[in-house]
């Protein structure tokens, strides 16, 4: 009984409910095609690279007690100065340009992660406000720097980020990948992550007991921009394209949900990584899903809703006592 | 401390409020006295490629025509919109041009307008009021005569066969007018041939990469697929991405119809990727300017107006590439 009471139990039981479903609705679930695995697992695995990223930085902040509700207009910026420096290259498909390029979108996103950071931290406005500034201003600076426009790119290298193989996996998802290790090795090998669940759990004290609150609240926010614009590459690089206006729209609510669904309390505190990448897993196959049972648009919204509150229901003890304690009490009564 | 939070917030407010004002300001000097017609317009927002093709066109086309344009950009929200009009009606300018950003609640500054004897043009999008006196006209696209002609091409290009031909078709944002009408028209005019059937839709929201994941998961689900019938040609560009990473060729194996004709669909149009293309033009300045001399001189005018529109094929497409303006 004790992995029902695991927190990861339930999400992980629903996600492999859903991979099941998609075996049976898909022509190809897994294969090899071209020298690289492809199929619906492969399109979940891509399709979920943005959203983990997000979530990850999420994380964090919600760790610390924090919120940034920026993220989505961060990756519209960052697709959006990758998109329009890479358009104004010679030659797009050099590596090395695009690679600096990639560099450059991703330190801006840093530098708007700082802003937050440094309203939150050092101004001590709340974290929902703080980035609610960016969410609203920063998708007016990413049209602002698009003009308006969907910028297009011809650019091989830029696209490999999001659709290309490498050892016959998604580039995207290894990226994703290679972000949750160093975030993981970060907060779980080193006393970073007890620092961060001090600060969740009361900031002051944790000021008293020596632990500098404030640089560690700025580096959550500068760590959240850097990810969401990495995730904004992915995204623009999926379609080739910079659309300052949809990128990225409503994410800020699917990492947040992510995040409650992996058993992050939104109070702050305590956080589980692996939790997120599973909640973020978890909606993208959701969305593919979705699809696949092809659930008329119009009840989409519903049909997710739906196996939200499913979930979320069953990772309540207390509703889980009242529906299944009854069931525990006759099977005594014989004994 | 609790002082300095609230100073702080304010001031990023006040920079949030400073950076939303910065579009599509005019001078609030009445320019009548110079004896040019005088016409307001105000604009939804810049929310797309096609809105600011559709802005730049009124632009020009006032310019063109010797109109005085007053321009006031809404940003997407009504409240804005309203006291554009109400300024409008306090300017006392000859004519009022808008594209509700909503249907409803316009009664009662159209009834303003009407008061004050300035005659109201809707473009683009409709309003729901009772009383359709309240406006001269509407000029805009007829959104289910796009679906028709979307299918009435694709019932030609099967005339005289039996083979079933399965459409999947990429909605636009569930309960949006476009999304609806182009559903409807479609579906209507492929009743023609019954063996074309809709095998599968889903909404792609008008973007390029919902359309792009929706048209993965389709081409995983469907065992087979002859055409592809998308909404705007955005989510068209993002299916193509899929359809090739799934090894198939976009335009031969999967014939693909999309509705908009902005530069990029007419651009793949041309590269054969594309096989037809619905023009939903957003280029109705012209046409506007004519009407504000029209009603501005007390002639009568049709009360409902459509758009110039056409459609493409790829040879059209390729003719009429180079001077596309968005």
């Amino acid at each position: 009984m004790t992995i029902l009471k695991n927190r990861l139990f339930w999400p992980v039981a629903i996600l492999v409910a859903l991979l099941i479903v998609n075996v049976f609705t898909s022509n190809q679930f897994i294969t090899l095609q071209d020298g690289h695995l492809f199929g619906t697992l492969i399109d979940i695995l891509r399709g979920s690279a943005p959203l983990i990223l997000v979530a990850l930085g999420m994380t964090l902040v919600i760790s610390t007690g924090g919120i940034d509700l920026s993220v989505g207009s961060v990756m519209a910026i960052s697709g959006a100065v990758a998109c329009l420096l890479i358009k104004d290259l010679g030659d797009q498909n050099a590596v090395g340009s695009v690679l600096l390029i990639v560099g450059v979108a991703i330190v801006v996103s840093a530098a708007l992660g700082l802003w937050n950071g440094s309203l939150v931290a050092v101004v001590g406005i709340q974290p929902i406000i703080a980035t609610l500034i960016l969410m609203v201003a920063g998708r007016g600076l990413a049209q602002l720097v698009t003009d308006g426009q969907i910028i297009n790119v011809q650019s091989s290298p830029y696209a490999t980020i999001a659709t290309g193989f490498f050892l016959t996996l998604p580039v995207a998802f290894l990226i994703a990948m290679a972000a949750v290790v160093l975030i993981s090795v970060l907060t779980r090998r080193t006393a970073l992550g007890l620092l961060l669940e001090s600060v969740g759990g009361s900031p002051s004290a944790s000021r008293l007991a020596g632990i500098r609150a404030k640089r560690i609240i700025v580096m959550v926010y500068v760590v959240s921009g850097a990810f969401a614009g990495l995730a904004g590459l992915i995204y623009s690089a999926n379609i080739k394209s910079a659309d300052s206006i949809a990128a990225g729209n409503l994410i800020e609510l699917d990492a947040i949900l992510a995040v409650v669904i992996g058993g992050t309390a939104l109070i702050g505190g305590r956080f589980s990584i692996l939790g997120t990448v599973i909640g973020a897993i978890l909606i993208q196959t959701l969305q593919v899903t979705v699809v696949g049972i092809g659930v008329p648009s119009k009840a989409t919204l519903l049909f997710k809703a739906v196996v939200v509150v499913v979930l979320c229901l069953s990772q309540s003890a207390t509703f889980r006592e009242k529906v299944f304690g009854r069931f525990k009490i006759r099977t005594g009564v014989p004994a | 401390m609790r002082v300095k939070m609230m100073a702080a917030a304010l001031t990023g407010l006040l920079a949030v409020s400073a950076l939303a004002g910065c579009g599509g300001k005019d001078d609030a000097g009445s320019g009548k006295d110079d004896g040019k017609l005088v016409l307001g317009f105000s604009q939804v927002g810049a929310e797309s490629g096609w809105r600011t093709a559709n802005t730049n066109s009124i632009q020009t086309a006032a310019a063109d025509a010797g109109i005085e344009l007053k321009f006031s950009d809404a940003q997407g929200k009504q409240e804005k919109q309203i006291e554009a009009i109400r300024s409008f009606i306090t300017q006392k300018v000859d004519v009022i041009a808008f594209s509700p950003v909503v249907t409803s609640g316009w009664d009662s500054v159209l009834k303003d307008a009407k008061d004050a004897g300035i005659p109201v043009i809707l473009t683009d999008r409709a309003v729901d009021s009772q009383d359709k006196s309240l406006y001269k006209t509407f000029l805009g696209s007829d959104f289910v005569k796009e679906g028709t002609e979307a299918g009435n091409w694709l019932v030609k290009q099967n005339e005289g066969k039996t083979t079933p031909v399965n459409v999947v078709e990429l909605q636009g944002t569930v309960g949006a007018a476009p999304a609806i009408d182009r559903q409807k028209g479609f579906a209507e005019a492929i009743k023609a041939n019954p063996n074309i059937t809709v095998v599968k839709s889903q909404s792609g929201n008008f973007t390029r990469a919902e359309g792009k994941t929706v048209m993965e998961g389709i081409l995983q689900s469907t065992p087979k697929i002859d055409v592809l019938y998308a909404h705007n040609d955005d989510m068209g560009l993002g299916a193509i991405e899929a359809i090739e990473a799934a090894g198939k060729k976009p335009g031969k194996d999967i014939t693909i119809i999309t509705v908009d004709a902005v530069k990029d669909g007419m651009t793949a149009l041309a590269d054969g990727k594309i096989n037809f293309i619905v023009e939903c033009s957003p280029l109705l300045g012209p046409q506007l300017m004519d009407l504000a001399k029209k009603v501005h001189a007390g002639e009568t005018v049709e009360p409902r107006i459509l758009t110039e529109e056409t459609t493409f094929t790829q040879e059209q497409a390729k003719a009429a590439l180079p001077d596309r303006k968005y």
